[in-house]
Formats: C-alpha cells, structure tokens, sequence
C-alpha cells in the first residue's frame, strides 16, 4: 500500500465528510423577533440541505412551564396519548382528542430520511384514537375524575359542542355525538355529519369552529404537501376551510389557499372567522410568516403559488398569476416556522392584561438552525382587531437545548383559566391565577 | 467487476437526465420525483464501485496504478457531484431546477467516462 493511494482514498473521503458538514453548518442566525402587521420578508434561500434543529426531547423532571407573575400552571392529565386540542364543557369538565394521523406515503428518497429526523422531535407514544374526559367535580383545581369519553376515533382533533351536539373532526370524517351534561362516555357511537378529504393526509389535522348560531360548522383542511410536490391533483379540497351545514352535512368551500389551517375560532366581539395557518418550509429561517388571519369568505391566501400577498414561489410551476393577484394578505404574522396550532379568543372576564386578544399554543420549529415557538403566546386585540405584539404566556418548555413539551391546543376555561395541551410530554396544562 | 458495477449505474443516471428534461419540458411535478429515486438508485451503485475500485487500486501493482487513478479520480467525480444532485433534488419542485438539469447531465457523461475507462482496464487485463 503506497502513501499516494492512502493519500488519495483519504482525500476522497475528506471531500465527501466536508460537503456533508459544510451543508449542516449553515451559520446561525438570531431570531428576527417576532414581525406582525406587515412584515419584512427576506428574499427566499436554501442551501443544499434545508436548516434544521430537531426537538431533543427531555423529561419535566421538577421542572414546570414558565408563566407570567401573578399566575400559576398545573399539570391536570398525564400519560395522555397524544392530546392535542382540548373542549371544556358546561359543567367544567374537559375533553381532550387524543390521536396521531397522517402517514402519508413516502414520495421522494428526501422523504424517507426526513421523516427519520423529524420523529426525533416528537412523543413515540401511539396516538389514542379517543377522547378522554377529565373532571374537577369539587372546584380545587385537581381533576381527579378521569374517563375514555369515546374510542376507536380516526385521529380526533378539532372540538366544538353546539347545544347537546358534540362535534368530533377526525382526520377522514366529521361526526357527532349527543352530549348530555354530567355524562362520562359517550352513550352511542357518533353519527358523520360528512366526510372530509382524507386522500394521503400529508397535513391530517382537521381543525373545526362553530358558529354562534350553531347553524354552520368551519373545517380546517391543510395540503397534502409543502407546495405541491405531489402533484396538483391530490391537491382538490385541500389547504381550503369548509363550510359544512350542521343539519344537512353538505359541505362547500368558505375560503382557501390557507397552507395548513391548524386552528379556527370565532373572534366574540365581531363574530368573525380567525384561523392561525402553518406557512410553507424551505425558503429560509425568515420565510414564509406563519400567520394570524381573518378568514373571508371566498378570499384566496396564496397557497401554493404566492404568499403574504402577491410574493410569487418560484417552486410552483406552471405558475398562476391570476391566483397571485387574487392573494390577500392575511392580518398577523407570527414566526416563520413556528407551528401555530392552536388558538383560543379570551372570553370577557379574563384577568387584565389578557382581557381581549387570541391565546395561541405555538408547537415550535424544526426548518430553522435557531428554534422558534415552543410557547403559548397572547396577542392582544383592540375592537376586533390585532393591536400588538404578541406576548409570551406560557414558555419554559425548551431550556439548556432540551425540550419538555410542545404546546398544540390552548382554550379558554371560563373560570377564568386557560387549557393548554402539550403532545410531547402527553401533559394537559392548566394555567391560573395565582391566589 | 468493479468497473460492470460503475457501468451499471449509468443507465440509473441517464433515466434521472431524461425524466429531469421531462419535468423540465413538462412542468409535471411527478417526473423530477421520478429522477430523485433514479439518483439515489445510481448512488447506490456508485458508492460502492467506488469503495471497490479504491482497494482494488491499493492492492494493484505499480505499473496499473496511473490508469485506475484515472478511472477512480473519475469514480469518485461521478459519486460527489451525484451527491450534490441527489441533494439538489432534494429540494421541493422546481428549485431543483435548472440545477438540478444540469447536474444531471454532469453526472451521466462522469459516470459514462468512469465505466469506458475502468472497463478498458479491465479488459486489457484479462486480454
């Protein structure tokens, strides 16, 4: 073995080593804070490997979620699988959907390796399929009461009870159960109201807000794909909310291009549609905002040909400019990345400085070298509108490069507290006044 | 053998330069996925010709060595720059484009060369 040809081969592995690291070590950049309003967008960039921190998940241990002086948090569940958006009833009790869908074929090599990445940063406990119902029955803050309300769901997530109606949105099916106050399981297995495009489920969250009346259902349905790389057929009812009617089940569509419209809630002052919506990956640590909007009937927000406006995304060919000019700006930017998936409007009564404005579980990123999210923030609203930036309410759940929690679901408890559930130590929250 | 290896991956990489111009021509999202699995089936193959050629060239007498360093310098060409269209075409559609094209058709004429030169070693020896 002659010293040239050891040389070579060590060269020839160098190399190889060298343009591995080099694509991993894209400098780190600081968070650009958080833009809302109208916010600067960088131009679009991406190396040869997109950036990426995935969550190291880590026990609480003693540890507990930071939440702002003169309040308190308290684990009420654990060992929960997989909760992720929550319901309080009228009499106080709490239901929580409990599941994991998805599983979308793997379409590109890129795929496969990714998926092995990005399941680092999340629980290995299998989602329920079921809701679960907790209770507080003597008001101490401790919810000794623990039931399986209703099983062998299709990944439950969106919640919404209108009068005796208990609306469950699985990832393939609205469906229904009659509610009667006080019940812990459901007397009778649900009734589907309709079914909701459930083809692949790249984006399997189906998100759900009932109007005031009762009279229309709102469900979130994300794309099946970062921008169409699936192609644009598998993409017919996708990134869209739907109008379903509560009696009749037909559905239509109510507003779309919205990405991944996580969690939908209905502003009480205006009465108004909002949705917080997971923008598109890949076009940097800056871009695309994930976003707080008003959701307008028929209004286009750009998905997948534009976003924050007329900003054209050059991956999506053939392009569309008639879609690009019809695209409106949505109302709030939140962090690029920063996973918004729930969102809870505060009820009158709430404790100032929370008194109007959107609480919003921000599950946090993994397209970004320097993590965002992981938090619940609060964005305060003035006469309907956003007015500010948003605050932090619950943090803590990422310290020393380690990740506790992930917040998903938040919702308003009208004792004046607020739920939050956490998919990754399989915790529901509960944050309150400290007395 | 080695060399039988290396130009086996050449029909692989060709079929990601044709379903790459497809996408090109086409715009149809489904042909650049098509090339992403065509490169990382020639990388498959590539790899370890490679890792092959590079013992097999240690192993060699002297007098062989300045022909294989051809052939594993051109070996190890086609597997960098295959790496960097596999990656390329890593990105969502068309910001693989016209890179990813382009590397494409890099990678054929590399992988080509590597196999006509490993395999007239090949031959000049069992000759």
């Amino acid at each position: 073995m002659t010293t040239r040809g050891l040389r070579l081969a060590t060269a020839c592995a160098a190399v190889a080593m060298l343009g591995i690291t080099l694509s991993f070590a894209v400098a780190a950049a600081e968070p650009s804070g958080s833009p809302y309003g109208s916010p600067n967008l960088p131009p679009p960039q991406r190396g040869l490997l997109p950036s990426m921190r995935i969550a190291e998940p880590a026990g609480w241990g003693e540890r507990l979620p930071a939440v702002p002086q003169g309040w308190m948090i308290k684990a009420i569940a654990s060992d929960l699988k997989v909760p992720r958006q929550t319901l309080v009833l009228p009499n106080g009790d709490i239901l929580v959907a409990e599941g994991k869908g998805g599983g979308a074929p793997v379409l590109r090599p890129k795929d496969y390796i990714a998926g092995i990445f990005k399941s680092k940063g999340t629980t290995s406990v299998k989602g329920g399929n079921r809701l679960t119902l907790l209770r507080d029955a003597d008001g101490d803050g401790t919810y000794e009461g623990r039931w399986v309300y209703a099983e062998n769901l299709n990944a439950p997530y969106g919640l919404a009870l209108v009068g005796a109606q208990l609306y469950v949105a699985n990832q393939d099916a609205l469906v229904r159960f009659e509610y009667v106050i006080g019940q812990t399981r459901a007397a009778a297995a649900p009734v589907t109201v309709a079914k909701l495009p459930s083809a692949i489920n790249h984006h399997w969250t189906k998100s759900l807000a009932a109007d005031a009346d009762g009279r229309f259902l709102y469900v979130g349905i994300g794309s099946n794909s970062n921008i169409g790389e699936r192609g644009m057929a598998v993409e017919e009812n996708r990134a869209v909310v739907w109008q379903v009617d509560a009696t009749s089940g037909a559905t239509r569509t109510f507003a779309a291009g919205l990405r991944n419209p996580t969690a939908l809630a209905f502003e009480p002052s205006s009465r108004q549609l909002w949705a917080v919506v997971n923008e598109r990956d890949e076009l940097g640590p800056d871009l695309v905002p994930d976003y707080l909007t008003s959701v307008k009937e028929a209004a286009f927000y750009g998905w997948p040909y534009a976003y924050w406006g007329a900003n054209v995304d050059r991956r999506v060919q053939p392009q569309n400019d008639a879609k690009v000019r019809a695209t409106t700006s949505p109302d709030f930017a939140l962090p690029s990345h920063s996973a918004p998936l729930g969102l809870a409007f505060v009820q009158p009564g709430f404790a100032a400085p929370f008194a109007e404005g959107a609480f919003i579980g921000l599950h946090g990123s993994w397209n970004r070298d320097v993590p965002v999210g992981y938090k619940v923030i609060f964005v305060p609203f003035a006469n309907g509108r956003p007015s500010g930036p948003p605050v932090d309410f619950v943090s803590g759940f990422q310290v020393d490069g380690k990740t506790m929690g992930r917040p998903v679901g938040v919702t308003l408890d009208p004792k004046g507290a607020l739920i939050v559930a956490d998919d990754l130590s399989n915790t529901v929250w509960r944050v309150t006044p400290a007395r | 053998m080695h060399a039988v290896f290396a130009l086996s991956s050449v029909p692989l990489f060709l079929g990601a330069l044709l379903s790459d111009s497809a996408y090109y021509r086409s715009h149809e999202v489904q042909w650049v996925n098509f090339s992403a699995w065509l490169i990382a089936g020639g990388l498959l193959i590539a790899g370890p010709a490679l890792l092959w050629a590079a013992v097999a060239m240690l192993r060699a007498p002297a007098a062989r060595r300045r022909r294989g360093l051809v052939y594993l310098a051109l070996l190890l060409a086609t597997f960098v720059f295959g790496l960097i269209n596999a990656l390329v075409h890593g990105k969502d559609g068309w910001a693989a484009m016209p890179t990813g094209l382009i590397l494409s058709a890099v990678v054929v004429v590399l992988a080509a060369a590597a196999s006509t030169v490993g395999l007239a070693g090949s031959l000049r020896r069992t000759a």
